[in-house]
């Protein structure tokens, strides 16, 4: 299958990854931006679109995979990442993308969300974090600030919410970020960091819910983001130090990579199993020397 | 009926009941000698009550049978639960400085060991276990010989000073049962065949890998983990990823994935795992991604009984996961078929790319039986069915992952290959992936989408084959069974044959497809029909029922967490013919 990946430099484009209908959601979502933004990284990373699988859950944002050209798999609510973590290790020569949000990812799917960066797969996790419930119409998530009252918390949520980011650090992801879908140069430059980080990759990406969230706004979010990159002291390889970072909100709320580490091997590089070919290309049978042994343990 | 020995081995768990055991079946197996084992154990790593029983003979041992020839009691619990177990010729090796022997009946020997003159117990707490094994294959008579180089296999990792004890603790036992008790009346007897003895999940971990799986993964659930244990000990040696995961929901979708990759993958767990994996398998479904999971049942609801056995899953997995799609359910109706049947189930999995559901049981999971070893066939017939794995001609038009076939089954690309990129989805979808779910609801193309998948039945029907009577055809009574009972079943009707009783036995299989036509031939010609099964409700009566409105004569049900006994369905046949019942539960008498 090697030979099917040569493509002539500069020839993938944008059209290649056009999908087959347009998105469906809202005008003006920040998923516009975030979908953009992944089309441009694979485009400037010139990964043809036959090589790359891209996996979501259930929600507004994880309705991904049918808006771009590539390998889909639009699965389950809260269990995109244990599908693409089989994926990956059936043919982990593919660059696997996993698309969708944060009650899809911090909510019903949280406990896989904890072990996926554990495992330290070499997977990119895109969280579509718009701090509500879309699809249902409007009820509070994992993310929602305190206080803010939808359908489902008239009285205003009391939960703290979930802080993405010092949760990834606390798993073990290797590479944790944020961005923003409102500045797509910043967003594409992480979505092509995190693909070629090797490892699981995190990031956290504010894509505003126009409908039905009126607090976290990109009006609300375009003066209050700072760009981690535009500090020179910061240390991304310093995991206090991004600890640290991850817990300044308000104002100034951090945008760009909090941490990267490539001192962690990969599951991928861990696994004897995937030392010499994708799990697909191995053949079907059993060495029938290894299969005699196995019979004759039981004799 | 054929001969055949039965030993019975308890203790508390930790007291190392084990051991004996498997040195025991080795030296069945070596002897050219079948088995069959059933280890009654509670959930609890030290104390408690284990019972181990292994029955052996020259032909197949089809059950655990219905007493022993020889009690090994490693305690007095034992010794008083079981002692009236044994019958004239039969008799009890035990250690006489701890335990006291019952009033056992008449023409059973009580073979006393005084333990503590004969191994310096201080230093070896299991020392009675060695000597009674000594003691009772004298009794047996086995040449010491075969005892000895099994002690070495067993023991060897441990060194040699280990090894050495251990034969001189068995060496010590052999002759002082020659001195002093008296030999069997028929020594063990030898043959020179040669069979290999394995668990139910040995086998379906076997099996699987023989059929060609190269994904695996599993959270641990008793009495399902032995299929995690063997993957993980052979999977680097058999190109198999094992993974454990992080819960059941997890692993079915982890598979799901493996599978949409291209490679066939596998899961196994019990109940509560299967409940929390239904939602995917419904995924599975509707995506046309084909998997297999593996369901050990165990006594239930919730919790239940996690070390005793029952078919109490049956409508649970009929009805995995909401909405209506094709599947397959089998059961297993031996441990030698938990191999077999893997490769059979995946191929029509494959084939028909919808999930498969393979029942087994806790009887068949943890039991122990000697096969041919050539029943453990590694090139089995594989079909992959209709799958695109390479781009050959780019020139075809518009990939339809799930274009509308006559058979309803879709040639299926495997992700990688240029000119076939395609979305497959849980949500309601046109041929091309597309979703006909949120903003272009459509309702002729979601009939015609329901109708491509439901027709995959109709091949699957054609491919799976319907259940044959086994036995005379005009029986006095027919025996109608599913999965792992089939082997009682069978000695049930061997004994009521030596009675004057008749019978034959129509044993399920598949599950899913029914053929229920075929199944009312031959049951509509059946004198008198008893449907057997290890559960409260008769869940397969019901289900029989429902596919073919025939209502069973009689009803023989168990599910105080036990299997059946042979004599359990042969006295309730008794019973059920002379009229005195429709519906028997019998007791089973040992409390274990």
């Amino acid at each position: 299958m090697a030979t099917l990946n040569v493509v002539a430099p500069g020839s993938i484009a944008m059209a290649d990854f056009k999908g087959k209908v347009d998105p469906d959601w809202c005008p003006g979502c920040g998923d516009f931006g975030v979908l953009a933004a992944v089309q441009k990284a694979l485009v400037e990373l010139q990964i043809p679109n036959h090589r790359v699988a891209t996996v979501s859950g259930i929600g507004c944002s994880s309705n991904f995979p049918g808006f771009i050209n590539t390998y889909g798999m639009h699965t389950l609510h809260g269990r995109s990442l244990p599908v693409a973590t089989g994926l990956k290790l059936g043919n982990h020569e593919l660059t696997v993308l996993v698309t969708g949000g944060d009650g899809d990812g911090f909510g019903i799917g949280c406990g896989h969300f904890v072990h996926a960066m554990r495992r330290n797969i070499n997977l990119n996790y895109f969280v579509l974090d718009n701090q509500i419930y879309g699809l249902t119409t409007g009820q509070t998530s994992p993310t929602s600030r305190v206080g803010m009252k939808t359908k489902s918390n008239p009285y205003g949520n009391g939960d703290t919410p979930v802080n993405p980011i010092t949760l990834a650090l606390s798993a073990g992801a290797t590479f944790v970020a944020r961005g923003f879908s409102g500045d797509q140069k910043h967003l594409t430059e992480l979505i092509k960091s995190a693909i070629q980080h090797k490892g699981f990759s995190f990031l956290d990406i504010f894509s505003p819910c126009v409908t039905y969230n009126k607090d976290n706004t990109f009006q609300w979010f375009r003066p209050r983001v700072k760009k981690l990159e535009e500090n020179a002291e910061y240390d991304a390889t310093n995991w206090v130090a991004a600890m640290e970072k991850a817990t300044v909100w308000g104002d100034e709320i951090p945008i760009g990579k909090f941490y990267e580490t490539t001192e962690i091997p990969t599951l991928e590089q861990t696994e004897p199993v995937l030392d010499d070919m994708p799990l697909i290309e191995r053949e079907l049978y059993i060495a029938s020397d290894i299969a005699k042994k196995f019979v004759e343990e039981l004799m | 009926m054929s001969q055949t020995f039965a030993i019975g081995i308890g203790g508390a768990a930790g007291q190392g009941v084990a051991t004996p055991g498997d040195i025991f079946a080795l030296i069945f197996s070596r002897r050219g000698l079948h088995l069959n084992a059933y280890n009654a154990y509670q959930s609890i790593i030290r104390g408690g009550h284990t019972f181990l029983t292994i029955r052996t003979g020259v032909d197949e041992v089809r059950s655990m049978g219905d007493g022993i020839d020889l009690l090994i009691p490693l305690n007095q619990d034992t010794m008083d639960r079981h002692l009236q177990l044994l019958t004239a010729g039969g008799a009890c090796i035990y250690n006489a400085d701890t335990i006291k022997p019952g009033a056992a009946a008449e023409g059973v020997q009580l073979c006393a060991l005084p333990v503590s003159t004969m191994a310096d117990i201080t230093r070896n707490k299991v020392a009675q276990n060695t000597l009674a094994l000594g003691a009772a294959l004298s009794m047996m008579g086995v040449g010491f010989l075969s005892l000895e180089s099994v002690i070495a296999g067993q023991f060897g990792r441990k060194g040699d000073a280990v090894v050495k004890e251990n034969v001189d603790l068995a060496r010590t036992g052999y002759d002082f049962a020659s001195a002093h008790f008296k030999p069997f009346d028929k020594p063990l007897p030898l043959t020179g065949n040669r069979y290999a003895v394995l668990s139910g999940n040995t086998a379906m971990a076997m099996g699987g890998a023989a059929a060609g799986v190269k994904f695996y993964c599993a959270y641990p659930m008793s009495p399902s983990t032995g299929v995690l244990h063997w993957m993980a000990g052979h999977g680097r040696k058999a190109g198999i990823m094992v993974r454990q995961v992080e819960d059941e929901i997890g692993v079915i979708n982890m598979a799901i994935g493996a599978a949409h990759a291209g490679v066939r993958s596998m899961c196994a767990t019990s109940g509560g795992g299967f409940a929390l994996m239904t939602e995917g398998l419904g995924l599975s479904a509707m995506a046309e991604i084909p998997v297999v999971a593996i369901n050990c049942m165990r006594a239930g609801p919730s919790t239940g009984v996690p070390t005793k056995t029952e078919q109490g899953d049956l409508w649970q997995a009929l009805g995995a996961a909401f909405g209506d799609f094709p599947r397959v359910i089998a059961a297993p109706l031996d441990i030698g078929d938990c191999f077999t049947l893997m490769h059979e189930i995946f191929n029509v999995t494959d084939k028909f790319q919808c999930p498969g559901i393979v029942l087994c049981d806790l009887l068949l999971s943890e039991g122990r039986l000697s096969v041919d070893p050539k029943l453990l066939d590694f090139n089995p017939k594989i079909d992959r069915g209709e799958l695109i794995t390479s781009n050959g001609d780019l020139s075809h038009g518009e990939y339809l992952r799930y274009k509308f076939t006559k058979s309803g089954v879709s040639p299926r690309a495997i992700p990688g290959l240029p000119g076939y990129t395609h979305t497959v989805a849980s949500d309601e979808h046109e041929e091309n992936g597309v979703l006909i779910s949120d903003e272009y609801t459509n309702n002729t193309k979601r009939r015609a989408m329901m109708e491509k998948r439901m027709r995959k039945m109709v091949g699957i029907e054609a491919m799976v084959p319907p259940p044959v009577l086994e036995g005379p055809k005009d029986a006095d009574v027919t025996l109608i069974g599913w999965g792992s009972t089939d082997g009682t079943i069978k000695e049930a009707r061997e004994q009521l044959a030596a009675q004057g009783i008749t019978a034959n036995q129509l044993q399920i299989r598949w599950l899913v497809p029914l053929h229920g036509e075929a199944i009312l031939r031959i049951l509509r010609s059946a004198k008198h029909t008893i449907i057997v099964e290890n559960n409260f409700s008769g869940q397969f009566a019901r289900y029989l029922r429902s596919e073919t409105s025939f209502v069973a004569d009689g009803h023989i049900r168990k599910y105080d967490g036990e299997p059946f006994m042979p004599h359990h369905i042969v006295n309730a046949v008794h019973d059920q013919l002379a009229g005195a019942t429709t519906l028997s539960v019998p007791t089973h008498e040992v409390m274990v």
